[in-house]
């Protein structure tokens, strides 16, 4: 079968446009101390992607450093994908930053494929500021390689084009490194093996990378249909338009989708999202598997990987293109599909002997077995209802936490790394209250306590007395550590003292002084 | 190969869950104990100041703990999982202090809360029993036994822990929670580092008692501080 002519396009170091760098600068995008992608600037200096920080910085001391957000990367990438969308109708987002769509009748309808490319290219950079690669080949991995060389591969040609590339481009790390140790090193040494020789040695997916290498595709960009009854789909009621609601609701859906296939033996590597806005117009985008030659044997999304693109999707379009002709985002999505475009059969996948991951012989739990338990107690009580924390910006014991619905990026804001002068020292309560308790401080004597406009006790604290409890005896006592937050704002300006006390039977509690009351915040049990 | 280590655990969670009321007296609690401690052999570690208070020196998966009269204890014993890299969840509020958490040892990022789980409370801490490794709760006084009983059943045949907290009478504490092994409670604790107008609070020293069924009958005491992470005495006091 001859693979279907494709063309590709594509945003050089995409991650890094999207943060906000350019080409000319040398920046980076680091995840978990390690570069994800990389500026051409930057790579002139020496630095590559999978190089740590700290060796990036010695190559390229001005290397600007970017986070690593998919969400983000996805978000900007749907203006790319609309501009393109304009020209030529059936688009698959491979991953953000690349995008293939049949090429056959577009170049037709344009009168050629140079033409075509030119005006893509023109769309693309009329409609957004970013810079596109664009290339034209048989079969997707071809038109991918075509992209990056930003050629077009004449018909036929693709075996001839690829032969020189190196293996590595097929994306098989484990594989390449052994073909390497072979003494083959480019896709037409490994096209010239026998394919009955590399079907037995490397099983299936060897033999589909096989065929890559030679240029035949056999999956073309959109293969087979699926039977109807594996879409899933929602009435949103109310409409959503915000990010987090779409989360969840992508989540959801996802899993469905993936239980409904799960049950044929099925897995998909294209999904279409499919979205309708509560003024009628109809949205829909394709994804392909985010590899431009997924694996043979594990070659279908996962629930999370469905859930992901659905997010990045629903985000791309909540935060801009759904736009009336006056420029407002016209409204929120009321309808929502996913729709398995191509499926394959699953081949199942094997664990590896010593469990998923490595520290799994402590009492590490399974992710996938959290990730459903979870989603269930969501199912039961919403999605903000689970949370995890974040330590982060504020002064006050409460305010310094930030709760981060499960599945939601618990990414840190630039303020959480500000010192916070007046913070008290750690160790900090183990127990934060719901809501203060009002408590009575008098002295020895038995008068109140006060603290005055200059932050003086009136009298050293004796006695403790929270709410209708009997009083307690204070054993110690440290303060006041004065709070005067927001003093420029009438509304949300506060001014408090705050107490650590020791009580005679070992308590030791945070208690606050603020407008001459008294409450009890936190416990330090 | 019969999965014998299994079928003895559900034939013991079974008793439990469907006879919830009644004693299983007919069996004698020697071999009760085999059957519920077979196939949960492995034990959650806990930090080592802790070990003592337990006969195994560490907590057995699927048991059911509680602990009295301290958040910091509670959080010394996630912390020491969370850096096995364990999963941690709480229910009920309120919650324990994040700051304090995350001084403590415990990994904020596997450590997930559900702070208001209404009534459908024993559901919730069901199906995070499925997947975690150890689950508190903040049960409310008005918890039903059975509930208890069922939920204490679920830990078992997940291999899970779930810690109960509450400000239970040391004197009948393992009868509050009635699926309880064992229960920890502090019977004296002192605050140091905190003068008269001066200083800040710095060491807690706690006395904490462990009573339970079967090898716990026996109370065990310890002296920890907390919150330091060896539960050793800091270095400047």
């Amino acid at each position: 079968m001859t693979a279907v002519r494709a063309l590709a396009v594509w945003c050089p170091d995409w991650p890094v446009i999207a943060a906000g760098g350019s080409a000319e600068l040398p920046g980076a995008v680091m995840h978990a101390n390690r570069v994800v992608a990389c500026s051409a600037a930057a790579r002139l200096d020496g630095v590559r992607r999978g190089q740590r920080r700290r060796d990036a910085q010695s190559k390229c001391p001005e290397l600007t450093v970017y986070s690593h957000d998919p969400g983000r990367d996805a978000r900007l990438f749907e203006s790319v994908a609309a501009a393109v969308e304009a020209i030529v109708p059936g688009i698959e987002i491979i991953r953000p930053g690349l995008l293939v769509v049949a090429a056959r009748g577009a170049a037709r309808y344009y009168q050629g494929e140079l033409p075509l490319l030119a005006t893509i290219a023109r769309a693309v950079s009329d409609a957004t500021r970013y810079d596109v690669q664009l290339g034209i080949a048989d079969g997707i991995f071809a038109a991918t390689q075509a992209a990056y060389a930003a050629s077009i591969v004449p018909a036929g040609a693709a075996a001839a084009f690829l032969a020189p590339l190196p293996i590595r481009v097929l994306d098989r790390p484990e594989l390449a490194d052994l073909l390497i140790r072979l003494g083959i090193h480019t896709l037409g040494d490994f096209a010239g093996l026998p394919r009955s020789d590399v079907l037995a040695r490397f099983g299936p997916d060897g033999a589909y990378v096989h065929d890559l290498a030679r240029g035949i595709e056999i999956r073309p960009p959109s293969a087979r249909v699926a039977p109807p009854d594996l879409d899933v789909e929602m009435t949103l009621d109310p409409p959503i338009d915000r990010v987090d609601t779409a989360t969840f609701v992508a989540k959801t859906l996802a899993q469905q989708l993936h239980e409904r296939l799960a049950v044929r033996g099925l897995a998909c590597i294209r999904i279409s999202i499919e979205a309708r806005t509560e003024n009628g117009e109809q949205l829909a985008r394709s994804w392909r598997h985010g590899s431009v030659s997924p694996a043979v044997s594990t070659a279908g999304f996962t629930a999370n990987a469905i859930a992901d693109r659905t997010r990045w999707q629903l985000d791309g379009w909540l935060s801009g293109t759904i736009r009336s002709d006056d420029g407002q985002p016209s409204s929120g999505l009321v309808f929502l599909r996913l729709v398995p475009d191509d499926v394959i059969h699953d081949d199942g996948r094997q664990l590896s002997l010593w469990g998923a991951q490595a520290g799994a012989s402590g009492p590490g739990g399974d992710l996938e077995q959290i990730d459903r338990a979870l989603a269930r107690v969501q199912g039961m009580l919403g999605p903000d209802a689970v949370v995890t924390a974040v330590v982060g910006a504020g002064r006050d014991v409460a305010e310094q936490i930030r709760l981060v619905s499960w599945g939601e990026s618990r990414e840190v804001l630039p303020a959480d790394a500000w010192p916070w002068p007046g913070r008290l020292p750690a160790p900090s309560p183990a127990t934060v209250l719901k809501s203060a308790q009002p408590a009575t401080v008098t002295d020895i004597g038995g008068h109140p306590v006060v603290v005055n406009g200059r932050c003086v006790v009136s009298a050293a604290p004796g006695w403790l007395r929270i709410g209708q409890q009997p009083p307690v005896a204070i054993a110690g006592w440290a303060g006041p550590w004065p709070l005067d937050v927001r003093w420029w704002d009438r509304l949300t300006a506060r001014r408090r003292a705050r107490f650590q006390i020791a009580t005679v039977d070992g308590a030791g509690l945070l208690l606050v002084c603020e407008n001459g009351r008294w409450s009890v915040e936190a416990l330090y049990d | 190969m019969f999965d014998t280590q299994g079928m003895l655990r559900s034939a013991a969670s079974a008793l439990e869950a469907f006879s919830p009321g009644v004693s299983p007296g007919a069996l004698s609690p020697d071999l009760l104990e085999q059957l519920r401690g077979a196939g949960s052999k492995e034990l959650l570690p806990v930090p080592q100041a802790l070990a003592e208070l337990f006969p195994e020196g560490g907590v057995r998966r699927g048991s059911t703990i509680t602990v009295s009269g301290s958040s910091s204890l509670v959080l010394a014993l996630l912390a020491e999982v969370s850096q096995h890299q364990g999963w941690c969840a709480e229910v009920g509020s309120p919650l324990l202090g994040s700051a304090a958490a995350a001084e403590a040892g415990v990994e904020l990022e596997r450590f997930v809360r559900v702070a208001e789980p209404g009534e459908q409370w024993p559901s919730v801490v069901a199906s995070l029993l499925e997947a975690f490794d150890i689950v508190v709760i903040h049960p409310s006084p008005r918890a039903r036994e059975a509930d208890m009983r069922r939920l204490s059943a679920r830990a078992r045949e997940r291999s899970a822990v779930l810690l109960v907290t509450g400000n239970w009478e040391a004197a009948h504490h393992t009868s509050a929670w009635p699926g309880a092994q064992m229960g920890l409670t502090v019977i004296d604790q002192r605050w140091h580092g905190l003068g008269a107008g001066h200083g800040y609070l710095q060491a807690h020293e706690l006395e904490v008692q462990s009573l339970g069924r079967g090898a716990a009958v026996r109370p065990r005491r310890t002296t920890v501080w907390l919150p330091q992470a060896s539960g050793q005495l800091p270095q400047a006091l």
